[in-house]
């Protein structure tokens, strides 16, 4: 059975994206595996493979507008191609599965698949050969250039290169805020309960700092790894707290010791939630993180627990009257 | 990780493979027969064209994603790959349970 699909989308596909993008539901978005056509192909027209999440077979299918040809879409449980192939997934044996279910062989002449890049650590080309008889070729890494790759089947090492662009940062920003919901709401609720309006507004800071400025900062950050992007960021964020707190607290040692509390406990913070962000890009390597996490975790650890120990000391002291 | 088999060169004489530091890439020269498949799939271009064999110009990029190992069809290529998630990680050091990642029960 062949589906036939189009390269535009609907206003049902734009909410869905939009869903997507904000984590709703997010096992939801999936399309149904199996053979698609668009446009009117023929037995010789191109095989497209891809996921079945939607904005990975939508971003595949707008981009080959005008071109008809066949979309075999991969049962990924909704994941998209990269993560599904990092997960094995998108993987051999599913591809087999499909080109055998689809009978590829009969709707077209030709013996080519075309899958993308970012697919290939789930995939085995020449076991995909062995298999089916297809031979699997890597198409650009984004399907925006799709079009440009298929003028002469080649790709430029620009179109191979995997990229992590201010705009594929910032569409992450809303998910991170939908995971970290919870401790974004009640943190600041319970500081302010607790200490008033500058602790509240210094969790803020946090969130605002690990999950809106972080990613966007990400290549700007010195440095090369996130745990001490993420500390460098805590310290800039916490000049304005010290400033108002060398202003108005006395004597000046407290003050000083209050500063350095503020600004351990934010550094600390908005470089463990940078850490976390490590999964969410194209960038970091498995040995990679784990020696970040080995390397930075004590530290980060330390700050965090030392800043609030110091600041519950100085606040019972100022409490009794000590200070 | 398991331990690396003794490498074997395309011509039977042991191979010796080339590596980075910083991470668990290992390339065989000796056993590269040159087809090109690593130049295509790898998504930090630590290959480059070379004669009559691949050269890993710049192993320090690998992010470990194993496209190249699973694509090399003469096993010139060994890593070990897997996600770089401190998320998942620090989840399943923290509940002993293995590391989950992109799907269903991760970022959460």
């Amino acid at each position: 059975m062949i589906t036939p699909t189009t390269s535009v989308l609907s206003r049902r596909d734009k909410m869905d994206h939009v869903k997507a993008r904000m984590g709703i539901k997010r096992m939801d978005h999936r399309v149904v595996p199996g053979l698609y056509s668009l446009g009117a192909p023929d037995r010789s027209s191109p095989v497209f493979v891809t996921s079945n999440y939607t904005l990975s077979f939508d971003a595949l299918r707008i981009s080959l507008k005008g071109m008809d040809s066949y979309i075999l879409v991969l049962d990924t449980k909704g994941i998209n191609v990269w993560c599904a192939a990092g997960k094995k997934t998108f993987s051999t044996d599913e591809l087999v599965n499909r080109v055998n279910q689809a009978e590829l062989a009969k709707v077209v002449d030709h013996k080519e698949l075309i899958l993308p890049q970012l697919a290939a650590p789930g995939v085995s080309a020449h076991e995909v050969r062995k298999r089916t008889g297809f031979r699997v070729e890597y198409g650009p890494v984004r399907a925006g250039d799709i079009k440009e790759y298929m003028l002469d089947r080649s790709a430029t090492e620009e179109m191979r290169t995997v990229r992590f662009p201010f705009k594929d940062r910032a569409v992450l920003i809303p998910v991170e805020l939908k995971n970290y919901l919870l401790p974004i709401v009640a943190i600041p609720i319970l500081l302010f309960l607790l200490g008033g309006w500058l602790p509240a507004l210094l969790a803020i800071m946090a969130a605002f700092g690990g999950i809106v400025l972080f990613p966007l900062l990400l290549p700007y950050l010195p440095t090369k790894d996130f745990s001490s992007k993420g500390m460098i960021l805590g310290l800039l964020l916490a000049l304005p707290f010290v400033g108002y707190l060398l202003l108005n607290i006395e004597p000046l040692w407290a003050a000083v010791i209050w500063s350095v509390a503020y600004a351990s406990a934010l550094s600390a913070a908005i470089a463990y939630i940078a850490l976390n962000f490590t999964g969410a890009t194209p960038l970091t390597s498995r040995t990679g993180v784990r020696n970040e996490i080995f390397r930075y975790i004590p530290a980060m650890v330390a700050m965090f627990f030392g800043g609030i120990g110091a600041a519950v000391l100085l606040a019972s002291g100022q409490y009794f009257g000590v200070i | 990780m398991d331990a690396i088999p003794p490498m074997i060169q395309l011509d039977g004489s042991p191979s010796k493979g080339e590596g980075s530091p910083i991470n668990t890439l290992t390339f065989f020269p000796g056993r590269c027969a040159n087809c090109g498949m690593c130049l295509n799939v790898c998504p930090q271009r630590v290959f480059t064209a070379g004669e009559g064999r691949v050269r890993m110009a710049r192993p320090e990029r690998c992010m470990e994603c194993g496209a190249c190992q699973v694509n090399c069809p003469t096993k010139a290529i060994q890593v070990d790959s897997g996600v770089g998630c401190a998320m998942a990680m620090i989840k399943a050091a923290l509940t002993g349970s293995k590391e989950v990642s992109c799907g269903e029960n991760c970022c959460d």
